[in-house]
């Protein structure tokens, strides 16, 4: 080649120059484990499955969150979506409406019919699960899944357990939490209604299963002594709402008085009021100290609940009960005053807790039961091999959310135990903590509201209370994600790397460094929006 | 009409590219077939600002000029940086200028193009001229106001970082006030840049009444790939200054390039507008108001403000500078506040 005047070397790229031997640090891209994943009892991919809600595939979403509960149009309605009590975005404007969009899957899976995946391959061992509530069914679902053969028993009339017997139409409509249950025995799950099971080591042995999960719920409620005449009518509020689905509703009167201040204290006498009754909700201490959700509280009072606060029934009469005034001690616990009260009162509802039957459990050796309820492992597997348990037969909170959790864990453990192993969960991610995300670049978008019901309805009428989202509004809510932890495909590291030395590899594949030329400046861990990216120190 | 972002899509525009956005939406820098400009292998320091500012701008460029595009580029750190002998990292044709006459070889390139043209040679190439704050504000005045005054058809961008970097962060007329370099006051009451000198070039180039003006920042790439594409869409002399901080000279942390461009900004220190014919069209508003102690404090050129005893009279000053721009260049958005 003819040179120019004192020219002796041809052009060369700079790609010679390997500037990634300046690095003392490296970038690494890392998935984060979101807060609302880590919260969530159902162990839902709640980031997971708003990642495809965002793009508008719902059923892809839909799937997605199945894998882990196969529940969500009953979910986004009953759940206390702790997840979003954690949420990142809470710290910005106000957390992301999980609930309202995991209620908008369900309800558009419900609608266009869409079906859980069935299993691949056919194990051929044989499971029984004693119970067709949340615990119960979800462990049949997973099951099911893994490619078991599922039965069910349940002594009830109707699968849904105490979905369906402790929790009031206007939260969760039957015809919702029908199609949920049936969609589990459309993959091959067999339940046996009305056919409760006495003794689970007989049943085990004529059915010759392989292995058995109990989760039977607490439909028992519990009494507290309360002098009272011979007319005076006492009923518990749990039997009052399993009333409720049969054909003879209960008949309570017009003044009645719920005793307890528990989320199913509020249950039952909004129930009562539907029915056209006044209630009153007496509680012994005050509303922050009362277990129920507040915002349960909050709607009762809307709909015209009266609660006496700080206050006991010492005495029922045929139409009045006598109230003591109580004051809280220093330790929060209520002391009497000695001031009564005396109120009319057709019928009194104890709301003071429920326990589980746990007569089947007779006789089984190894299996321990203390304070009501039944030990289990870590692997939920009970004193017996073999055998089994979750839900509110456990000691956990007792909640639907909790229970399925549970059914899925038990699944897992069922499973492997009867492939002769054990099941090890996978390590968990460290948790996308708020300082790891870089908020400047979300958009600026505050929370959708659901809409509710007329106040007017709400005191009449068994009407769902709490309206869903629309298609416009669910995919705004879902756009709120932060994604915590996880690539969302942003470009930012690709766009501000200022040595060109990110690669992207397309729509799905996320990204590469390439270390030939990465300086480690660390501006890509800096302006990632997510924080799915961090810095190691360079080994050599 | 400014830049209008796009709401509500999880990111919206604020990020570099987003999947749920169609790709005729998404950043040049997004695209997978981006050009690299100033490619891999560059010997810029790490978190280099100029770096980054170079391969935003004349990526867009090569975009708006369907890849027909010449650069010619001043002495300074992203000259030598890019092309030590005989290496370059440049994907685009490139000349090398003297410090200070960048702007006059623009002009002949642009020149010859236009006799080639006239003669029906060769296609629409357009021209570039880029160079750092010292040869742009400094040494490159002269030609760059004959550039400016003879309306030649050539895009010159600067790219700011406030000093003489590249021979060890001596000032230049483009230093901020307060602001430590090798050649300002190193001791002292008022140690730092002197108050009341230096120049803001994009006023100058106003005054000039060329055809488009604009600034921008690394840490806006919409915004700055949005206004490289408009000034392609004028004929006649144009000029854009980015800002792009200089970790080695600002002594800051290399990945706070892009956080420091954006307090820049969101605090009033650098006012980011476009200007038609020697008039503003539009300025970005503060989406985010800070005081301009949040900009200054993570940078070591500012440290002997937060001494024992912070020099809060300086701060005070540079306050007021910053507020100056802010009513001067309708930084905040009067709706929205």
């Amino acid at each position: 080649m003819d040179k120019p005047y004192a020219i002796t070397l041809d052009p060369g790229s700079s790609l010679a120059n390997h500037t990634g031997s300046w690095r003392t640090e490296r970038p690494v891209y890392i998935d984060r484990l979101p807060p609302c994943n880590n919260q969530c009892p159902a162990g839902e991919d709640i980031q997971g499955w708003l990642f495809h809600a965002e793009s508008g595939n719902y059923e892809k979403a839909w799937q997605h969150l199945t894998k882990d509960n196969p529940f969500p149009a009953t979910m986004g309605r009953v759940c206390y979506h702790s997840c979003e009590s954690v949420c990142n975005r809470a710290q910005i404007d106000a957390p992301v409406g999980i609930n309202s969009v995991e209620r908008f899957l369900g309800d558009e899976a419900i609608k266009l019919g869409w079906k859980l995946a069935t299993p691949a391959a056919e194990t051929g061992k044989h499971v029984l699960v004693v119970g067709a509530g949340p615990s119960g069914m979800s462990a049949a679902y997973h099951l099911r899944r893994l490619g078991h053969r599922v039965t069910v028993h349940d002594a009830g009339p109707f699968m849904g357990g105490m979905m369906r017997f402790g929790i009031p139409k206007y939260r969760l409509p039957r015809e919702v939490l029908d199609a949920e249950m049936q969609r589990v025995v459309d993959i091959g799950v067999e339940v046996k209604l009305n056919s409760k099971v006495d003794n689970i080591l007989e049943s085990m042995q004529a059915g010759k299963f392989d292995a058995a999960f109990l989760a039977v719920g607490a439909h028992i409620g519990k009494r507290a002594y309360i002098p009272a005449g011979d007319t005076a009518k006492i009923v518990d509020a749990i039997s009052v709402l399993r009333s409720m689905e049969g054909e003879d509703k209960p008949m309570l009167g017009r003044r009645v008085v719920v005793y307890g201040g528990g989320n199913t204290a509020i249950d039952v006498a909004r129930t009562a009021k539907r029915m056209g009754a006044d209630p009153i909700i007496v509680y012994r201490r005050n509303r922050e100290k009362a277990p129920a959700h507040d915002f349960e509280i909050e709607e009762a009072l809307e709909e015209g609940i009266m609660v006496k606060w700080l206050s006991t029934i010492k005495q029922a009469g045929e139409s009045s009960i006598t109230i003591e005034k109580m004051v809280l001690d220093e330790k929060g616990f209520p002391q009497p005053t000695g001031e009564f009260e005396t109120m009319d009162a057709d019928s009194v509802v104890l709301a003071l807790g429920q326990d589980v039957d746990l007569g089947l459990l007779n006789d089984v050796p190894g299996l321990e039961v203390s304070d009501g309820v039944v030990k289990v492992g870590p692997n939920m597997m009970t004193g017996h091999p073999g055998i089994f348990a979750g839900g509110d037969m456990v000691p956990a909170d007792r909640n639907v959310t909790v229970a399925i959790g549970h059914g899925k864990k038990a699944a897992r453990n069922i499973d492997a135990w009867l492939r002769g192993t054990e099941y090890v969960t996978p390590p968990k991610h460290p948790v996308a903590t708020f300082d790891k995300l870089n908020t400047w670049y979300y958009a600026d978008a505050p929370k959708t509201v659901r809409p509710m019901l007329d106040i007017i309805r709400r005191q009449s009428t068994f009407d769902e209370v709490q309206g869903g989202l629309d298609e416009s509004t669910a995919l705004f809510e879902a756009r709120r994600c932060l994604s915590c932890g996880n690539c969302f495909e942003c470009d930012n590291c690709y766009g501000v790397c200022p040595d060109n030395a990110v690669i992207k590899l397309g729509p799905g594949n996320r990204f590469e460094f390439n270390y030939d030329y990465c300086k480690g400046c660390g501006m890509c861990v800096a302006e990632c929006p997510c924080g799915a990216i961090k810095m190691e120190p360079e080994n050599n | 009409m400014s830049l209008q972002p796009v709401k509500f899509y999880q990111t919206g525009t604020f990020t570099v590219g987003n999947r749920l956005l169609a790709p005729e939406e998404r950043s040049v820098q997004a695209n997978m077939e981006r050009t690299n400009s100033l490619n891999s292998g560059h010997r810029a320091c790490q978190g280099c600002g100029e770096a980054l500012g170079a391969r935003y701008a004349i990526d867009a460029a090569m975009i708006a000029s369907q890849g027909q595009l010449v650069a010619a580029n001043a002495t300074g750190c992203l000259e030598v940086f890019s092309t030590p002998y005989p290496e370059t990292s440049w994907q685009i044709p490139w000349i090398h200028s003297l410090f200070g006459n960048t702007a006059a070889v623009a002009t002949g390139i642009a020149a010859a193009i236009k006799v080639k043209k006239a003669k029906g040679q060769g296609g629409d190439v357009r021209v570039v001229a880029q160079g750092g704050d010292g040869g742009t504000t400094d040494i490159g005045f002269g030609c760059l106001s004959g550039m400016f005054e003879r309306n030649d058809d050539v895009l010159y961008i600067c790219y700011d970082n406030g000093g003489y970097m590249n021979t060890g962060v001596q000032r230049s007329s483009a230093t901020p006030p307060a602001a430590r370099t090798a050649t300002t006051m190193p001791v002292g009451p008022e140690p730092g840049n002197a108050f009341g000198q230096g120049k803001f070039m994009p006023a100058l180039a106003m005054a000039h009444e060329i055809p488009y003006v604009a600034t921008a920042t690394v840490a806006d790439l919409r915004d700055l790939e949005y206004k490289v594409k408009k000034a392609m869409t004028f004929r006649g002399a144009r000029y854009i200054q980015i800002l792009v901080p200089c970790p080695l000279g600002w002594g800051a942390a290399s990945q706070d390039t892009i956080r420091l461009s954006r307090l820049a900004k969101e605090t009033g220190t650098f006012p980011v507008f476009e200007a038609e014919y020697g008039e503003i069209t539009s300025s970005s508003k503060i989406r985010r108001l800070l005081p301009v102690e949040e900009y200054l404090r993570p940078q070591k050129r500012f440290a002997h403000l937060f001494g024992k005893v912070p020099a809060v009279e300086t701060i005070a000053r540079l306050q007021a500078l910053a507020d100056r721009n802010i009513r001067r260049y309708q930084m905040l958005d009067k709706e929205a506040n």
